[in-house]
């Protein structure tokens, strides 16, 4: 009987996941919500089954009711998320609320077959983290300030991130995080927001050679900060937000291909002078010759993926806690094993396509500031999606940074809710921005009566429509 | 005026537009280059990944499941796992040391067709009505069955053949690369293998454990004639008819002196008599004229010095053959002695090409992988490597090697129901030149080759005397089925 359920669940869940990733990208044929709705709701049953049958296994296969409990918590957590949402914000998008509640279920999934008292941990750090950023949405609409603060975001960021440098605690090698009362933080995470803010700031009207240079120094500071913490994967997507948004800012693709040629002497240097990274290397290179000390997680890894075949062995029914740190570097590589290839590239697709959304709203806003702050969020997450996938296939050098959403570790998932909410309010405003937009071309269309200005409101009307 | 400034902002934020759109572009690229890229790397890898040490499900296998069995083509049952009444499992053998290196033994790191197909023994995938059958009666999974090439009959005449001597011997099927029988002496009761593993780990010397068939390296001796009468007919391809050479039992070159085996003088020759008597003076006399760069190409060509396309544990063929190479030194690699050295698995496989029209068929061991109902898991199929050497060169070196039965060093062989075709090798390993390894590789029928035998009796002397009559009982049990064959 446990066989059967557990047998049959594997393929259910499976087809399950890929059907929610499927309207994930069917909702990009419709161009406004209203039509999307079929699709949000369909979304919404297939997240429940999904969640359902996952712990049904996990019931069947451990024996115990506390699990049972678990999951009815967690049901209506998520549940909640969705509801209040759609009410309090009718306007929000509701692919980025969904895509959020579905990555966070299948990380409690992960997490509570990986180790039940770090998911009920995680659990809590959520449902705190889903109420902050509630409220987000509606601050950014108020806090027209926000443009203004340059300076004050370059500061801080800075400042947290020496903070942990000089008095932070070493977790595997690595300066990251301190704690206040009893809880740890990694400001790294935080400070990721900040910098996106600080870019944008700087760069959103003026983006002359003096403004680029200055925020370079800026974001150099950042990064060697974070490489002095060994905290080299954040350095990376620090570097690469950096790069990326000066390109978007500016126009100018030759501060992409200055700031690869950049990356890459970089990347020579720390590898001549820092032995650690030359172990990261060496390690991605041939981990099979160092499978007792440097390799032998991304060795762990890659079995626990290989092992895993299209369907996955069923959870509980593999081995992912090999892995050292697997709850937190090493969760998408659990993930393939228990619930199979197919279902780990429907992850790798529904963050794809939370990225493309982001990216859309960045184009449709007409506020340079907001563009850039949508641009550079959708670039830092789905930047860290890639490093962590990567770095567990052995696809990039493993820089131990974790799988936003899913993997343990309350700053990642905090951080990764306030920039998911905080694209939600740019949605918003590009909303305003439409509705005033027509507005104002209709006022000066009454205004000047000629054909072409009522053209061109026509067209400002369509517009309007079409946008997300 | 504010109309063009307008107009301006548009065209800017178009341009925006556009390169936001191509960096999404890129990233949505590059993570599918990163999901192909695993399911590549994680599929193509799976049994290697498995059957690594540091992998811990291999262990959760081995407890879940029961390891499979290993048979003969026939059904006979070569590897089983018994389980007795309090759930202790013991892996039997039945035919003890026949099959000991080709089948191997499942513990101690693993060897043979127990290390190879490891992966699928481990694995259970019984239809799963029976899985539940298995949970509910508290016994483990059974293990997918591997069904092997082996004949059980053909193996125990070459087993019963090679008698006390060390060696090795490997039949193959030229057509397709199946591999009929591989029996290595001295052997070992792999039943046993918990008791003696100690005493043979620690006897160094005779290398019991080592597979002598596809590991042992031995210098090819006269066999290497067929590899540089190859290379002679390429490079003389319309005129090494008409070669002709007066020997008188040694060939010297300034201080060199290379003899003819046992100091015979085979008098006037040609290039076919040359081959067929083995004569060591004549093949010396050919190899200075050879051009060396050319002959370490055709070397490289049969797979000397490079991997071979087969799956289980093997050793690299060496040889050095290059224009820096002294005459003295092509002398003695032209005869196979000097520092040449090849394996029997690697001789049959130049052999089989021979007799497959130049084709090369991958040598392999297993046909197919079942699970415990009979259904097929996994089917293997001939696949050919690619051609060694051209239809007629093929077809050349097949009628010297059928005039060396004729007439030459292998008449042992002329006169029977089929016509056989080969080339037998003495290849001297000491320095008193007294001791020789006794080589034969051959196949038959001639016609329509349906199977190659090679042959290694270590210090049994000649070729002719002693390898060419075991050739003649293996060839037998294979094409006279009404000899007690078991024949095809």
């Amino acid at each position: 009987m446990e066989l059967y359920i557990t047998e049959i669940s594997k393929y259910l869940i499976t087809l399950l996941l890929a059907l929610y990733t499927l309207e994930c990208f069917l909702c990009f044929r419709f161009s406004d919500e209203e039509r999307r709705r079929g699709i949000y709701i369909r979304q919404n049953f297939l997240m429940f089954f999904v969640h359902f049958s996952c712990f049904m296994v996990i019931c069947f296969q451990t024996g115990k009711l506390e699990y049972l409990f678990f999951y009815i918590f967690q049901q209506i957590l998520l549940f909640a998320t969705v509801m209040l949402f759609h009410m309090i914000y009718p306007k929000g998008n509701r692919l980025i609320i969904n895509n959020m509640c579905m990555l966070l279920s299948i990380g409690f999934v992960i997490l509570t077959r990986l180790s039940y008292e770090k998911a009920i941990k995680q659990f809590f750090i959520v449902t705190v983290s889903i109420a902050i950023g509630m409220v987000i949405p509606y601050l950014l609409q108020k806090f027209k300030f926000l443009k203004s603060l340059t300076w004050v975001y370059a500061m801080v960021g800075a400042c947290a991130l020496g903070i942990v440098l000089a008095l932070g605690s070493v977790t595997h090698g690595s300066k990251i995080s301190y704690s206040i009362g009893g809880i740890t933080f990694q400001p790294s995470e935080f400070v990721k927001i900040l910098f996106v803010f600080f870019l944008a700031s700087a760069l959103y009207e003026a983006n002359d050679i003096l403004r680029v240079t200055l925020t370079a120094i800026v974001a150099g500071m950042h990064v060697l900060i974070l490489v002095a913490s060994k905290d080299l994967g954040s350095a990376l997507i620090f570097f690469i937000v950096y790069v990326f948004m000066v390109y978007i800012a500016s126009g100018n693709v030759l501060y992409l291909l200055l700031g690869t040629a950049g990356g890459c002497g970089a990347a020579v240097v720390a590898y001549q002078f820092f032995t650690h990274v030359q172990v990261r290397v060496q390690a991605w290179k041939d981990p099979w010759s160092c499978i007792d000390d440097a390799g032998y997680q991304i060795t762990q890894s890659l079995f626990a993926i290989s092992s895993g075949g299209w369907f996955g062995l069923g959870l509980f029914e593999g081995n992912p806690t090999s892995i050292p740190f697997v709850e937190a570097d090493f969760v998408f590589s659990a993930v393939a094993e228990e619930l199979g290839i197919i279902f780990a590239i429907c992850v790798i697709l529904i963050s794809i396509s939370s990225f493309i959304m982001f990216m859309n709203i960045s184009i449709k806003l007409r506020d340079r500031f907001y563009q850039l702050i949508a641009f550079g969020l959708g670039i830092t997450y789905i930047f860290q999606v890639f490093l962590t996938i990567g770095g567990g296939t052995k696809f990039v050098p493993m820089t131990g940074i974790t799988l936003p959403f899913i993997s343990y570790g309350g700053s990642s998932v905090l951080t990764t809710l306030i920039m998911f909410f905080i694209i939600e309010g740019l949605y918003m405003i590009r909303q305003d921005e439409g509705v005033r937009s027509v507005r104002r071309k209709k006022e000066k269309a009454g205004r000047q009566g000629t054909s072409y200005a009522k053209e061109d409101a026509k067209r400002a009307a369509e517009s309007q429509t079409e946008d997300e | 005026m504010q109309k063009k400034m307008q107009r301006e902002r548009q065209r800017a934020r178009q341009k925006t537009s556009r390169q936001i759109r191509i960096v999404t572009g890129m990233f949505v690229a590059l993570f599918f280059a990163m999901v192909g890229y695993t399911c590549y790397y994680a599929m193509t890898n799976k049994q290697a990944m498995i059957n690594n040490s540091y992998n811990s499900r291999q262990e959760m296998l081995i407890t879940q499941n029961t390891r499979g069995t290993i048979y003969a083509y026939d059904g006979q049952v070569l590897a089983q796992t018994v389980v007795d009444a309090d759930g202790k499992e013991t892996r039997q053998y039945p035919f003890a040391n026949m099959f000991a290196h080709v089948v191997g033994y499942a513990s101690h790191g693993r060897f043979g067709v127990e290390a190879q197909t490891n992966y699928y023994l481990i694995q259970s995938n019984v239809k799963l009505s029976d899985k539940v059958a298995s949970e509910m009666s508290g016994e483990k999974y059974p293990g997918d069955s591997v069904i092997t090439n082996l004949d059980v009959h053909l193996q125990e005449v070459a087993y019963q053949s090679l008698g006390v001597y060390k060696g090795a011997i490997i039949v193959t099927e030229p057509s397709t690369g199946r591999i009929l029988a591989m029996v290595s002496k001295p052997d070992f009761d792999p039943n046993e293998i918990e008791s003696i593993w100690d005493e043979l780990r620690e006897d160094k010397d005779s290398g019991v454990l080592l597979n002598r068939a596809t590991q042992g390296l031995y210098p090819p001796g006269s066999t290497f004639k067929i590899i540089t009468a190859l290379e002679y007919i390429r490079e003389n391809p319309d005129t090494y008819g008409n070669y002709s050479y007066q020997c008188g039992g040694r060939f010297t070159r300034g201080e060199d002196v290379i003899n003819c085996f046992h100091g015979t003088a085979h008098g006037s020759e040609n290039f076919t008599k040359s081959f067929a008597k083995s004569c060591n003076a004549s093949f010396a006399n050919i190899s200075v004229m050879l051009d060396r760069p050319s002959y370490g190409d055709t070397l490289e060509k049969l797979l000397f010095n490079c991997d071979l396309p087969v799956s289980f544990a093997y050793n690299k063929s060496k040889v050095i053959m290059d224009e820096t190479v002294s005459d003295s030194d092509v002398m003695q690699a032209s005869i196979g002695q000097g520092t040449d050295q090849i394996t029997p698995l690697h001789m049959n496989m130049i052999t089989a090409a021979i007799a497959n029209d130049g084709i090369l068929m991958k040598p392999y061991l297993i046909d197919r992988i079942e699970n415990d109902n009979g259904n097929i898991m996994k089917q293997f199929s001939p696949e050919p490597y690619g051609s060694l050497m051209s239809q007629d060169e093929a077809e050349a070196l097949t009628k010297l090697m059928s005039e060396v039965v004729e007439s030459g060093t292998a008449t042992k062989l002329k006169g029977l129901s089929y016509t056989a075709a080969g080339k037998t090798g003495s290849a001297e390993y000491n320095s008193d030149k007294s001791d020789s390894h006794a080589w034969f590789t051959g196949f038959a029928p001639v016609e329509d080759p349906q199977i190659c035998v090679t042959i290694i009796i270590e210090g049994a002397g000649s070729g002719g005397d002693y390898a060419v009559p075991i050739a003649r009982r293996i060839f037998n049990a294979w094409l006279e089925p009404g000899d007690g064959g078991s024949g095809s």
